[in-house]
């Protein structure tokens, strides 16, 4: 049993939509329980391998391998450390808040709703399970399915438009990861002499610079789209926007960090030069979206697409964080891979109540909600407050320990993303102030009602993550660094990038990364 | 080196070719009295099930028969078994169709018997001249099927068309194998390989001219692009039982004969490697960009068909044995999805007034959630998603290219299947998101297509899931006698 919990967590919203299928279509209450339970126990079960996961143990845990296409070295390889574990409980936790949320608002064609969320969440949780490239690509594709149904079927009105194109960017950067991920298994091949999609034996193969920096785009450019990276972010406003709220929120929850996962896993420990010479592009790229981000953020009148917008800036956070390739920065990009998840999360599961009430997003047609609405105001002012990072709640961690990394590696990158903290200060509270303050302009907003219970229990847990890890985040932080350090030292193992001993200062690296000198010769150093 | 003069006359050889041709005579001759042309359909089953189990039979047998010019290996069995489930298929799918439109006469089934016979001999010979009497026997009754419904001028327009086309095709296949006669002085293509060498020292221009036009003859055959111009208008106008035949079994057999000759006998021809590069870049873009403006489903499928062969070319370009195993893998994925997608078609058009087109589709996933989430399964294998085995294929064969050096090759294939993905995922849009104008008419179902539907839906995903085994066959298929 305990050997094959990743297997379980995994599949087992899978059965859960066998399930389903088996149910007959008019029986709404039946579905829904069925799918909340099933998510519920998923939920269980990722608790209880967070419970067995050994944090001070160094490589990968619960690790499963069988092999499943013997004759091009695939095989059924799961295992995960500190990141993917803490990505896993968060898939399941949106997950079931998420279906728990869209218990009212999605009132047709219901079993296949709540069919595709299943699918979803194996397809996520599959994602960040893998140890197997083919594994890995076939996860990352099937999630692609429910999601377009998702978007398309039960979206708001330009939702066959934004399913369309979601799937399209999303494939057009999958696809060369493809080629890219054969080129590297026939590189494996001779170099090793035979086949493997092993992601760990992959990674320590020595790759050529120039080979390296062609993989590294391919792959990068299938996850930048994901994340999303400015300029590739233009997919992700139609789709948070138009996606019922359940999907917005694993959009945004997870779904976004699959793209920063999918950096982390694999092209840093696979291509490390190749990610060197890189970081000044990313870097670049990610402060031009923590900036443009917040920027337009600022002007939507949408409150959807200014969560959407405020996305493309804390993405370009957890980037930036990522790219500064020392262990506060990286640490923190994790952690605030989560924090984004839950806050959000958080901010998309609430607009979607009081859309539910109003049937508009506007936020011209609010005003004064704070007298009518008190609890829900309130909850509000606690996720925007975690969303612009105040000490206290969790964003602040995160973006605290991103900036800490950013400022060791280069002064200006952090004075440029400190900017961007202001600004999502200003476009968060302008929001929360036009919508919660001053007097009941519209009519319609008087007889509002405040949050059901039903929806209180959807927002309590996150609330209750946004204060824990905002007061105590030693034990994620506990759990991230050791995996953090693993891949610092898997991109040290190929010997042409260098990082100090105690992976905390890096005064040499950040010199050299302003200088576009990032690659250390070891063997002069080594002599 | 093996003995090809082979004198010995082995019926056993024969057997499956056998088998398919009694029943297609059986059915001629009793189909005129009209309580026996009633069983024409069991009676052309039996035929192509016997066959089946002679072909299973023949596997891993390598013998040679009737002077050299019968053959039987690996490869052409496992062709064998491939035309002849594509055969059962149509067969099953097509029963109910033709005497809704009343067309059910015996004579499909027989001319389906010999075409699949044509098929056989085709995949199963190493001798030129063969393999055009294989080519003539299967095409000729397709040229009828096309046209079978002859009330219809769209069907009438298909069976001349295709008609005038494949002589064209006929024309310069038969002056190719006149022109490498005339430079070797054979026809059988182990000798070709054997005396390659001075074959080519000697009479080069021939060889190559004779080669180019064989090509020509098979790429009409397939619809490599810029042959293809017949495959839209056939395949919109046949009857679609007779189009899901089209799309795949000629497709095969093409693609067979193409294989044995390309990647095992004129190997030695390195330009071969570019010509196929060309043709499989143009045939892959052409038939995916034009399909991306249809309004007819039939006629999109028709030219993604054209997009299908461009990615099996892919393999011929690569060439080699792994070109062979691919191909072969891409082939027997390819039918499956397509055979399927085409039996929700049929069942579509079972409906009066139902041409297929994009237009009538809307509430389709309304009034049928299963059947519409089956299209849309087929869906998504041919644009190439996983877990289904539309992605696999992709994969394996794109891991031939990369493996061989092909990486640009790979990289347009890729980009060619994102693009596919657009007008592919337009049936799944226009079928669950797009709101129907008028209710939409429920479609009745047969057991026969449930059979197919069943078939097709559990080999798509179930060989998507654990392709190891058709892996291992289509790596053993290699072992062509050559």
């Amino acid at each position: 049993m305990e050997s094959q919990i990743l297997t379980l967590v995994t599949f087992f919203p899978l059965l859960g939509a066998a399930l389903l299928l088996l149910v007959p279509k008019e029986r709404h209450d039946s579905i829904k329980s069925i799918s909340l339970i099933i998510s519920f126990i998923t939920l269980l079960l990722s608790f209880w391998l967070y419970a067995m996961f050994e944090p001070l143990a160094n490589g990968m845990q619960f690790e499963v391998n069988i092999p499943w296409i013997a004759s091009l070295g695939i095989s059924y390889h799961l295992g995960i450390d500190g990141i993917s574990l803490l990505l896993i409980v968060l898939t399941t936790v949106l997950n079931l808040l998420a279906i728990l949320a869209s218990f009212n608002s999605i009132t047709e064609g219901v079993k296949g709703y709540y069919i595709s969320m299943l699918l979803l969440a194996t397809g996520m949780l599959g994602v960040f399970c893998s140890l197997d490239l083919f594994m890995f690509y076939v996860f990352w594709e099937v999630m692609l399915i429910p999601m377009y149904f998702i978007i398309g079927l039960w979206g708001g009105v330009r939702r066959i438009y934004a399913a369309i194109k979601f799937v399209l960017f999303t494939m057009f950067g999958s696809l060369l990861m493809l080629v890219a991920i054969l080129y590297i298994l026939f590189e494996y091949h001779s170099f090793a002499g035979e086949y493997t999609f092993d992601m760990i034996r992959l990674a320590q193969m020595p790759l050529g610079h120039q080979a390296q920096l062609w993989l590294f785009g391919a792959f990068a450019l299938a996850f930048a789209i994901k994340v999303p990276l400015w300029p590739f972010h233009t997919w992700l406003p139609d789709a948070h926007v138009e996606a019922p709220t359940a999907g917005s929120v694993i959009l945004a929850g997870v779904l976004l960090k699959m793209g920063t996962y999918g950096f982390i896993r694999i092209c840093m420990p696979m291509f490390p030069e190749a990610t060197v010479t890189f970081v000044p592009y990313i870097s670049v790229l990610s402060l031009i979206a923590i900036v443009y981000g917040a920027l337009v953020a600022m002007v939507q009148k949408d409150v959807k697409s200014l969560v959407a917008f405020s996305s493309v800036s804390h993405m370009g956070f957890v980037m930036l964080g990522l790219f500064a390739l020392n262990l506060q920065g990286m640490e923190g990009a994790v952690l605030q891979m989560i924090n984004h998840g839950v806050s959000t999360g958080a901010l998309f599961l609430i607009v979607g109540m009081i859309y539910e009430r109003r049937h508009t997003r506007l936020i011209e047609q609010f005003g004064g909600l704070a007298k009518v609405m008190p609890v829900f105001s309130v909850v509000f002012l606690i996720v925007t407050l975690s969303s612009i990072g105040l000490p206290l709640t969790n964003g602040f961690v995160g973006e605290f320990l991103i900036l800490l990394g950013t400022f060791k590696a280069n002064v200006w990158y952090a004075v440029i993303a400190a900017s961007g903290v202001i600004l999502s200060a200003c476009y968060m509270l302008w929001m929360y102030q036009r919508i919660f303050y001053g007097k009941v302009t519209n009519k319609e907003n008087e007889g509002l009602l405040d949050l059901s219970i039903r929806e209180k229990i959807v927002v309590l847990p996150l609330l209750l993550l946004v204060f824990w890890i905002g007061i105590y985040p030693k034990p994620l932080l506990d759990r991230i660094e050791p995996a953090v350090k693993q891949v610092i030292n898997q991109m040290g193992r190929s010997g042409t990038v260098k990082f100090d001993e105690d992976f905390s200062i890096e005064p040499v690296l950040a010199d050299r990364a302003a200088e576009h000198e990032l690659i250390v010769n070891v063997e002069s150093e080594g002599k | 080196m093996i003995d090809y003069t082979s004198a010995s006359i082995d019926f056993s050889l024969l057997g499956p070719e056998i088998a398919v041709l009694a029943a297609a005579f059986l059915i001629l001759i009793t189909g005129y009295v009209k309580s026996l042309g009633k069983l024409s359909p069991a009676v052309a089953l039996i035929g192509l099930v016997t066959a089946l189990f002679l072909s299973l039979n023949q596997w891993g047998d390598q013998s040679s028969g009737f002077f050299g010019m019968v053959t039987c290996d690996n490869f052409g069995s496992s062709f064998k078994i491939i035309f002849i489930i594509i055969a059962i298929l149509t067969l099953l799918m097509a029963h109910r169709y033709l005497s809704q439109k009343s067309l059910n006469r015996p004579e499909f089934y027989a001319l389906l018997n010999i075409s699949v016979m044509g098929m056989m001999v085709m995949a199963n010979s190493t001798d030129l001249v063969v393999m055009f009497l294989g080519l003539e026997i299967m095409s000729l009754p397709l040229y009828v099927m096309a046209g079978m419904a002859r009330r219809s001028p769209e069907s009438n327009e298909a069976g001349i068309k295709y008609f005038v086309m494949g002589a064209f095709a006929s024309a310069f296949l038969l002056m190719g194998i006149a022109f490498v006669y005339g430079a070797s002085g054979t026809t059988d293509l182990r000798r070709l390989v054997t005396d390659y060498h001075y074959i080519a020292g000697n009479f080069k221009l021939y060889l190559y001219s004779g080669v180019a036009m064989i090509l020509i003859g098979f790429g009409f055959k397939v619809g490599a692009v810029p042959f293809h111009s017949w495959i839209p208008d056939v395949y919109q106008g046949a009857p679609t039982p007779v189009t899901a035949f089209f799309s795949v079994g000629p497709k095969a057999a093409g693609f067979a004969v193409m294989l044995r000759l390309f990647a095992f006998g004129f190997s030695y021809i390195g330009l071969l490697s570019d010509v196929f590069w060309v043709l499989a870049v143009l045939t892959m873009t052409i038939g995916n960009i034009v399909a991306l403006k249809q309004d007819n489903i039939k006629r999109m499928l028709a030219y993604s068909s054209i997009a299908h062969a461009g990615y099996i070319l892919v393999a011929l370009a690569v060439g080699g044995n792994s070109a062979v195993s691919t191909a072969m893998f891409y082939l027997v994925a390819y039918s499956l999805f397509n055979t399927g997608a085409f039996a929700v078609l049929i069942l579509l058009e079972t409906r009066t007034g139902c041409k297929s087109n994009f237009s009538e589709l809307p509430g389709f996933g309304k009034a049928h959630p299963y059947l519409s989430s089956i299209l849309a399964l087929f869906m998504f294998a041919l644009s190439g998603f996983p877990p289904t085995v539309g992605f696999f294929g992709k994969f394996y064969l794109f891991s031939a290219a990369v493996k061989s050096g092909f990486i640009w090759l790979a990289v347009i294939g890729v980009m060619n299947s994102f693009v596919s993905v657009y007008y592919y995922l337009r049936v799944v849009k226009v079928s669950f998101f797009d709101k129907p104008e008028v209710s939409f008419v429920p479609v009745s179902f047969s057991p026969a297509i449930i059979l197919v539907l069943l078939i097709t839906v559990v080999g798509t995903l179930w060989l998507g899931l654990f392709p190891q085994q058709l892996l291992e066959i289509s790596q053993a298929a290699i072992f062509a006698f050559l």
